[in-house]
Order: structure tokens, then C-alpha cells, then sequence
């Protein structure tokens, strides 16, 4: 099975084009939206990174802005930088040069070149001829097997576990039959269910792996000497019926399928199995999605009970509603809707097929909902403090 | 498959899920592993909210998609509602 996707010089199949203006310091923020804002179709991320940060923390900011830029989705980068930040955006082009020798990438220093409103001036020049550079760019037939699905769900309710998860299990299963990668992350979210999906796990060392993650998970809620409820479940999930994380992880683990678990990787580390493999991320959806789209994947697939608005700037991240009540609320916002499961109009198996189609042709260039409407939600877990 | 207003995801659970605002005081029909089962609904449930589908001890483990969701804090008698009030989850207890 062929979607129609980007062919990159170095063989990584895209979905979509973008020309992407990334900060390398939340000091560049706004330059970094001028420039966006100044050319039609650029799209723009912000974050509060960047700047006295240190060590493995601060790896993990450059990684991860880095991978954004390297994302097959990404046809040229500019990066704006401050100019005495602690993440240099020198280095991030230099990230970004390495890996994508072919990519055009675009430095702008906002103190070398005499303050935001030039900086902004010098970024849209360079935008615009990048953005008629991307629309020459044309689609091929690429095999399913090249994408890489991330899989979340936010704003959870009773009925995701009974719904939308099993269904986008449904879809996990399609795609990795197809020979595609599915991520399954959240750890917080699997806690109480760790031992079912290490069940599924290829080797004693990945199953065992899933225990430590979730111990280390764990112990940071421990850690801090409060029951870790009211944060997680979130006021929300428990006002829609869930009682612990134990019953929202376990509504949670559905939408992993029923495949095998090839990998447990870190933080936006970057996928390299087939199959279903396990991102170790924080259940904060933000940080979830940028995550999995810094480890590679090219679409995101969202599941939600009480609603949610957010999109990843460079990977469609389309909305699955596990009611029909919040389909019909926030239809503005939710594409499709697994609610049918609920009320026995249709099976798990039939809108897990629904979705993977959706899946397919937004993968070939439709938009989903959160691109349409511009959300670029962008957030770097941090696992060290600002000094 | 009928529209049923709750639903049991496993033969072990002893949890239903409303599947729209239920009660209170009313019978409601649910089919628990393929068998068709009523339960007296006493308290008011909302959307996506528990109820016991048989009568649950206090510290007995209350039981969903066949696993343990946490322990009761009190008796819990078949048709109340099930939720944070008498629910205490067993996971990420920095306060225990």
C-alpha cells in the first residue's frame, strides 16, 4: 500500500514540505514568528529553552530543536538565534548540516545583525525564496511502511478506553502489519499497566525495560510526598469518570495494539525498529508530541475525551473523539469520531479501518484540523533546572 | 448489538461504565461477558462514570478491563456509584 509523500535526497520519506523558522533560544522567539509571519506558508515553533541550561539538559534541547530541523518533513530550516545564549544556533545549523548535507538551512543571529527588526527583514528574504524553492517539490508514491505513527491520547476520559484507543489500536495493528512504526509513549500513563505490555515485549531485556521505566516514572511522584492524584489522573479525567491512573493507563495501553514491543527508547531519541516500540515520555501532551516527532514520526494520532486543540508544527496530528457528544462540542477542532463504538453502531475493528484510511490520505497531503487552523504547539521536557 | 447504557468491558470486572447519565433509582440491563445482567442503579450517574455491578468490600480490589484499578475504601454495595470518594489507587503514593 502507497501514500503519496517527499522522496529526500538521503532516502527519509516526508509528508509534509515546510519551511520551518525554529528559535534556538526563547530570546528569538519573536523574530522567529516575524519571519513567519511575513511569507505565506512558513510555519514556526516557540519555546522557553535555550538559555542557562547545562549538561544533559541541555542536549536534550539541542536534540531535539536539531531534530525538528533534520525532520523528513522539513524541506528547509532558518534558525534564529539570540547571540549569547548557552544553545548556540550555530550549533544547531551545524546539527542539522550533518545529518542533511542536501537541506538548506539558514542562520539568522538577531545581535549580528543589528537587532529584531533587521533580523526579521533578513529571515523573510531568505524565507520567501526557500518557500518557492518547496513549492517546486512534488509527491511520489511511497510505501506505508516508511511511516513512522505517534500515538497519544490527552484530555482522556471513561470512554477512551472503551473507544477511541481500541480503535487506534486497531490502526496501530494495520500499520505495523503494513511494516510501518508505531510509538506508543506517556509513561506516566502506563503506569498500572506495565505488565501487559511487557508481556508483549520481544526479549527479557525490553520487558525489563518497561519495568525500570516505569519504576524511575513512578518514583518522581513518590519522591515528592503526595499522592500523585489531581495531577495525574488530571481534574479533568476525574470529573469524566476516571477514578486513578491505574484505570486511565489501563484505557490508555489500548491504543498500542496488539503487536509485539520491539523497543523502549528514550525521550525523542530516534526510532529505528519496525513495529511497536515505546517512546519513555511525560504524559504532558505537549512535550508528548514534540517528543515522538523529534524521534522521527511523521503523523501523530491524538484520542481525546474531553476535548483538545493542540497540533505539532511540522507533523499532522489529527484528533480522535471517543464520544460523539465532544465530536459534535468541539467539531471545529476533532476530525474524527469514535463514539459510534460506544453506543454499538459500529465495531473497534471498523473505525480502526476508518481511521488508518484517514490516516493514509492526510499522510498524501489533506489537512487535518490543527494545521488548518495553525496550532504550532512546541515543548522540550526539561530534566535539569535554569540556572 | 443493542445500545446498552453501560457497559462492562470484562466477565471479572465488578465495574460498569455509564454510557450516559444514568438513574438514580433505576434498572439497568448490561450484558457482562455475553450474559444479560440487571443491576438496581441507586445513586446518579454521569457520562463515563462508574457504578458496582455486585457488591464490593471495603479493600477488595475494584475491578476494570479485567485488572485492578485500586482498592475500595468502604463496602460499596451493587448499583453505587464508584469513583475518587471511595476509591483509593494503589500507584505514585508519595503520601503513604
Amino acid at each position: 500500500m502507497k501514500f503519496m509523500g517527499y522522496r529526500r535526497p538521503d532516502g527519509k520519506a516526508g509528508i509534509r514540505n515546510h519551511v520551518l523558522v525554529i528559535p534556538a533560544v526563547i530570546c528569538a522567539n519573536r523574530v522567529a514568528r516575524g519571519i513567519a509571519e511575513m511569507v505565506k506558508g512558513a510555519v514556526y515553533v516557540e519555546h522557553q529553552n535555550g538559555c542557562t541550561q547545562i549538561g544533559a539538559d541541555l542536549e536534550l534541547s539541542r536534540h531535539v530543536i536539531s531534530a525538528h530541523g533534520t525532520h523528513p518533513n522539513v524541506f528547509s530550516v532558518i534558525v534564529v538565534g539570540l547571540g549569547c545564549e548557552t544553545l548556540r544556533a550555530q550549533d544547531v545549523v551545524a546539527d542539522i548540516k550533518k545529518a542533511c548535507p542536501y537541506k538548506h538551512v539558514h542562520l539568522v543571529i538577531i545581535q549580528d545583525e543589528g537587532g529584531s527588526v533587521k533580523a526579521t527583514a533578513e529571515g523573510a528574504r531568505v524565507a520567501r525564496a526557500m518557500l518557492a524553492e518547496a513549492s517546486r517539490q512534488t509527491r511520489e508514491p511511497i510505501d506505508v511502511s516508511e511511516l513512522i505513527l505517534g500515538t497519544e491520547c490527552g484530555g482522556s476520559d471513561a470512554c477512551s478506553g472503551i473507544s477511541a484507543n481500541p480503535a487506534l489500536g486497531k490502526t496501530s495493528d494495520l500499520l505495523i502489519e503494513a511494516g510501518g512504526s508505531v510509538i506508543l509513549a506517556e509513561t506516566t500513563e502506563l503506569i498500572g499497566a506495565e505488565h501487559i505490555i511487557a508481556a508483549r515485549a520481544v526479549s527479557p531485556a525490553v520487558a525489563r525495560r518497561c519495568f525500570e521505566v516505569i519504576a524511575r516514572c513512578e518514583k518522581q511522584a513518590t519522591d515528592m510526598g503526595v499522592d500523585m492524584r489531581g495531577g495525574q489522573p488530571t481534574p479533568g479525567n476525574i470529573e469524566g469518570g476516571l477514578s486513578s491512573i491505574e484505570e486511565k493507563s489501563l484505557g490508555c495501553v489500548y491504543k498500542a495494539g496488539t503487536k509485539p514491543l520491539q523497543d523502549v527508547i528514550d525521550y525523542a531519541m530516534p526510532v529505528t525498529k519496525k513495529g511497536l516500540v515505546w517512546m519513555d515520555t511525560p504524559g504532558q501532551d505537549i512535550e508528548q508530541i514534540t517528543g515522538m516527532v523529534a524521534g522521527g514520526c511523521q503523523i501523530v494520532i491524538f484520542t481525546t475525551g474531553r476535548g483538545t486543540c493542540c497540533g505539532s508544527p511540522i507533523a499532522p496530528t489529527i484528533k480522535v473523539a471517543t464520544n460523539s457528544a465532544l465530536f459534535a462540542r468541539m467539531n471545529d477542532n476533532i476530525d474524527l469520531d469514535a463514539g459510534a463504538i460506544v453506543t454499538g453502531e459500529a465495531t473497534v475493528a471498523e473505525v480502526g479501518h476508518f481511521i488508518f484510511d484517514d490516516m493514509i490520505e492526510t499522510a498524501s497531503g489533506k489537512l487535518c484540523k490543527a494545521e488548518v487552523l495553525g496550532f504550532n504547539d512546541f515543548a522540550i521536557h526539561r530534566i535539569g533546572p535554569s540556572l | 448489538m443493542a445500545t446498552a447504557k453501560a457497559v462492562v468491558m470484562n466477565p471479572a470486572d465488578n465495574t460498569a461504565t455509564a454510557v450516559e447519565a444514568i438513574g438514580p433509582d433505576v434498572d439497568v440491563s448490561m450484558s457482562i461477558g455475553g450474559k444479560p445482567v440487571t443491576v438496581h442503579v441507586v445513586d446518579p450517574i454521569s457520562f463515563g462514570h462508574k457504578f458496582a455491578v455486585r457488591d464490593i468490600r471495603k479493600g477488595d480490589k475494584i475491578v476494570k478491563y479485567g485488572e485492578t484499578i485500586g482498592l475500595a475504601t468502604q463496602d460499596i454495595q451493587a448499583g453505587r456509584h464508584v469513583h475518587v470518594h471511595n476509591l483509593e489507587s494503589g500507584r505514585g503514593r508519595g503520601d503513604k
